[in-house]
């Protein structure tokens, strides 16, 4: 961030761009700035490797004791349990 | 979305006729997803359960009213996330915290200048990593952190977050941006304080 102003804008568009979201020209503009401007970079890597970092996460795993059969108790499909 | 299954025309056949057989096989292969929205949107294993039996005893319910335009997943994660947003409601005096910056879409502050994408793996992902990036997670006011983890975490696109949420594809957008922005800032503080005082000034 050399100057404040100047490199804010680009914070939101870093996001776009890691999703692919943007337009060829607008992509182009951001890969100029990120080779000038250090603190950007560091900020673009960083914010990269958050999105990758909860990318790893797990989307849920298995129910916790108990859970599963009080939820199956609750809808009456104890019949049904495998 | 992972699972094949929940998306072939039999299985929704089956599930639309009311077998319940076929319920049971949609609690398996939902449930584990359901109730870690839960868990991380109330923080508790005991409100994630209630939002789980709630969520489904909903959805047997309301099972003849199901539009198969919107996908199993995409339906009953929005009973879900109706019922988490509704319970933090619930334990909020109004509704102003839920809302608190959301759509805003820079930070006010300057950001934290702290290279730390180049830290060994091991050093990224342990346990007490996880444990910050969940906490970090969990410090995002509601609207941010629904979006959040339906985006990143369970991978929805952004139309799916749309229509489970009921906001427009804008307003997914600029929640995620905020939110990333945000951890991004937790995520820097963490990993400056663990590197020492060497990169403090970037």
């Amino acid at each position: 961030m050399d100057e404040q102003g100047h490199c804010k804008g680009y914070l939101t568009r870093f996001s776009e761009y890691i999703d692919g979201e943007l337009p060829e020209d607008v992509c182009r503009m951001i890969e100029d700035h990120l080779k000038e401007c250090s603190n950007c970079t560091i900020v673009y890597n960083t914010l990269l490797r958050t999105v990758e970092l909860y990318h790893e996460l797990p989307q849920g795993e298995q129910l916790p004791d108990g859970v599963r059969s009080r939820l199956f108790k609750r809808l009456s499909l104890e019949d049904s349990q495998k | 979305m992972s699972n094949e299954v929940l998306h072939s025309t039999e299985f929704l056949t089956r599930l639309l006729s009311g077998e319940r057989e076929a319920f049971s096989e949609l609690l398996d292969l939902t449930s584990p997803r359901i109730y870690a929205l839960g868990l991380r949107m109330l923080g508790n294993g005991q409100d994630a359960e209630d939002i789980l039996q709630e969520t489904y005893i909903k959805a047997f319910r309301s099972l003849k009213t199901f539009e198969s335009r919107s996908s199993v997943e995409t339906w009953l994660f929005r009973i879900a996330a109706n019922e988490a947003l509704m319970l933090l409601r619930k334990g909020k005096k109004s509704s102003a915290d839920m809302d608190l910056d959301a759509d805003k879409p820079e930070l006010e502050e300057a950001p934290e200048i702290v290279d730390w994408c180049c830290l060994p793996e091991h050093e990224l992902m342990n346990t007490e990593t996880r444990t910050m990036l969940e906490k970090a997670a969990g410090s995002l006011s509601p609207n941010l952190r629904m979006v959040f983890l339906l985006r990143e975490i369970q991978d929805f696109s952004v139309k799916e977050t749309a229509e489970i949420l009921g906001v427009s594809e804008d307003v997914v957008k600029t929640r995620l941006v905020r939110a990333r922005l945000k951890l991004r800032e937790e995520l820097s503080v963490y990993f400056r304080e663990r590197m020492g005082s060497e990169v403090n000034d970037g």
